[in-house]
Parts: structure tokens; C-alpha cells; sequence
């Protein structure tokens, strides 16, 4: 077993936590479960906050999960560099808690989507996508309805310009998001806010692929590094 | 007992943001054969109550309440109304 600890929070509502955790411990390290209402991190070296629905979606999609005790470390923690990936549910999170600019809104179509969806990678400079090769295309499933990236021009700019938006998605649009964003980065490329889900591809058997393993495999090289 | 205040706090989404939600309405209100509804948007109301008087300290928290939880400035405004 890795000495390697990825923590992946539990929030009332959280759906994909045994997931990630399933994909955490594929990749090689050690999935480290945290709980919403503890401030301990429990010694992780990286964080994934899962999908699903914390706080039943109440006022908005995150807007509860974050005042949440455990958000206060993680928060804390992310400022000096702790490895964090929100993943859907985990996006909307870090948006609200101010982590990653911007915000998720209604899908334009208003329909909820479930369906492997093709991605473009479009920065490897991050801590969760440093395994990938700049403009690998993905497919890794997407499922939300409240999926739709949105942020004024200046700040959509400002992620282009300093390369921080990590994905895209390819061909149709499946959510209305602003630039075809499936996720960013923040500054220091230690925060990325994903839409789709790579824990759910991650084995041959389950899913379409295994695309998605090396986000959790990306981190590897950081902690080699620490 | 203590006096009660009541406070409204409004939340829309910012014009320029797409409301979907608020587009569906439009289209059911076709179906309910109403003519002439060109928009509808779609928020949400907050009704507040507090113990004792709305003071200085207590607007300035309420305002600080609406803007940190009850909306998320990325996207929307929020109007407090202060009820007699």
C-alpha cells in the first residue's frame, strides 16, 4: 500500500465517494475517507471532493457544502499548495467557496445528461492532469444538470490567457458552458474543478475506458517530488 | 416579549444570465393558452425574521448574509426590503 493519503470528503448528499475513493486506491495511493462535519485532515497529502448532491442542492448546488467544518481546512490547506480536484458536484463547491472563479448554472437545455462525453485536455501544467498529453482527447462520463460553466468575459479571459482551463468539451456543447469549459485550474494549478467524472472511468469492466485514471495518477508525481 | 422585525431578501439572477428555468414558464404559459408573455424570470424570496429592531449592525450583517449565502454574486442581485 501507497503512503500516499487522498482524503475524499463525505457531505450529506456526496454520491461518488466510493467511487473516487475505488479510483484513488486503482491509481496507487491510500483513499482516506473525511467527513464534512470534521475539521481533521487527517494527514492526506491531496483531496477529492466527489459528486452528487450535498445539502440536497438546497439555494445552490455547493452553496451549503461549503461552510461546511471540513471546508475551512480545506480551504486553508489549498492556499499553501494542497492538491484538490472537485469533481461535479465538488466544481460547484470550490466556485462557491471562492477556491476557482466563476460559477455552475442551470444546463441550458434543462435537461438532466447522463453519457460519455468527449474531452480535450487542454493543460497538463496542472497537479491532476500532468499525465496527460497537452490536447489528449478523452472520454470520461458526464452527468449533471447543473453543469453550465459561467463567468464574466474578463475572468474567461484571464483562464485562457494563463492557461487554466484544464478540459474542454468536443463536439456539442452539452451544457451551455461559456468556452466549452469542462474544467479549470486555480493560479497555482493545485485546485481543478471538474464537470465530468474520470472515477467513474477507471477499469475496463465499468464505464467507457479507463480515461479518467490519470487524474489520480497525475498527483503521484507531485508527492515523488515532495 | 420582544418586538419581531421582518426582512425581505430578494435574489434574481443578473440580466445578462440566461434563467432556462424562467424560459420553460414561458413556454407552459403557451400551453395554458396566455398571449403576451415575452419573459419571465425566475428568483427567490427570502422571508427573514428577526428578534428586536433592524439597527446599523444588524442591516450590515443582513446585507452581509444575503451576499455571502443567500445569493452568489457571480451570477445574481439580491434586494433587501426592511417590512413595517
Amino acid at each position: 500500500m501507497s503512503s500516499h493519503r487522498v482524503g475524499i470528503v463525505t457531505f450529506p448528499g456526496s454520491l461518488d465517494d466510493q467511487d473516487a475513493a475505488r479510483a484513488v486506491r486503482i491509481a496507487g495511493s491510500e483513499p482516506v475517507h473525511l467527513w464534512h462535519a470534521d475539521t481533521d485532515l487527517r494527514h492526506v497529502d491531496a483531496v477529492i471532493l466527489p459528486g452528487g448532491f450535498s445539502y440536497g442542492d438546497y439555494l445552490r448546488c455547493g452553496a451549503i457544502a461549503r461552510f461546511a467544518p471540513v471546508m475551512e481546512s480545506i480551504v486553508d490547506r489549498a492556499h499553501t499548495g494542497l492538491p484538490v480536484l472537485g469533481i461535479c458536484n465538488g466544481f460547484q463547491i470550490l466556485c462557491e467557496a471562492g477556491l476557482l472563479p466563476g460559477a455552475l448554472t442551470r444546463n441550458d437545455h434543462l435537461h438532466f445528461i447522463c453519457r460519455d462525453q468527449s474531452l480535450r485536455i487542454e493543460s497538463t501544467s496542472t497537479v491532476w492532469t500532468s499525465d496527460f498529453n497537452q490536447g489528449q482527447e478523452i472520454i470520461i462520463p458526464l452527468k449533471n444538470g447543473e453543469g453550465g460553466y459561467i463567468a464574466d468575459e474578463a475572468t474567461l479571459d484571464e483562464l485562457e490567457n494563463s492557461g487554466r482551463i484544464v478540459a474542454r468539451y468536443v463536439g456539442t456543447n452539452p451544457n451551455g458552458s461559456r468556452r466549452d469549459i469542462a474544467g479549470i485550474a486555480n493560479p497555482a494549478g493545485n485546485v481543478v474543478g471538474l464537470m465530468p467524472h474520470p472515477e467513474h472511468a477507471v477499469e475496463n469492466m465499468f464505464g467507457p475506458g479507463t480515461d479518467g485514471l490519470a487524474f489520480f495518477t497525475s498527483i503521484l508525481r507531485t508527492f515523488s517530488r515532495a | 416579549m420582544s418586538a419581531q422585525s421582518h426582512v425581505v431578501v430578494d435574489v434574481m439572477l443578473k440580466p445578462e444570465i440566461l434563467d432556462p428555468q424562467g424560459r420553460a414558464v414561458v413556454a407552459a404559459l403557451g400551453r395554458l393558452h396566455v398571449d403576451g408573455v415575452v419573459d419571465v424570470r425566475q428568483g427567490k424570496r427570502f422571508e427573514i425574521t428577526l428578534e428586536g429592531e433592524v439597527t446599523e449592525d444588524r442591516l450590515a450583517e443582513l446585507h452581509r448574509m444575503a451576499a455571502e449565502l443567500l445569493s452568489n454574486p457571480v451570477i445574481e442581485n439580491y434586494v433587501l426590503h426592511i417590512q413595517s
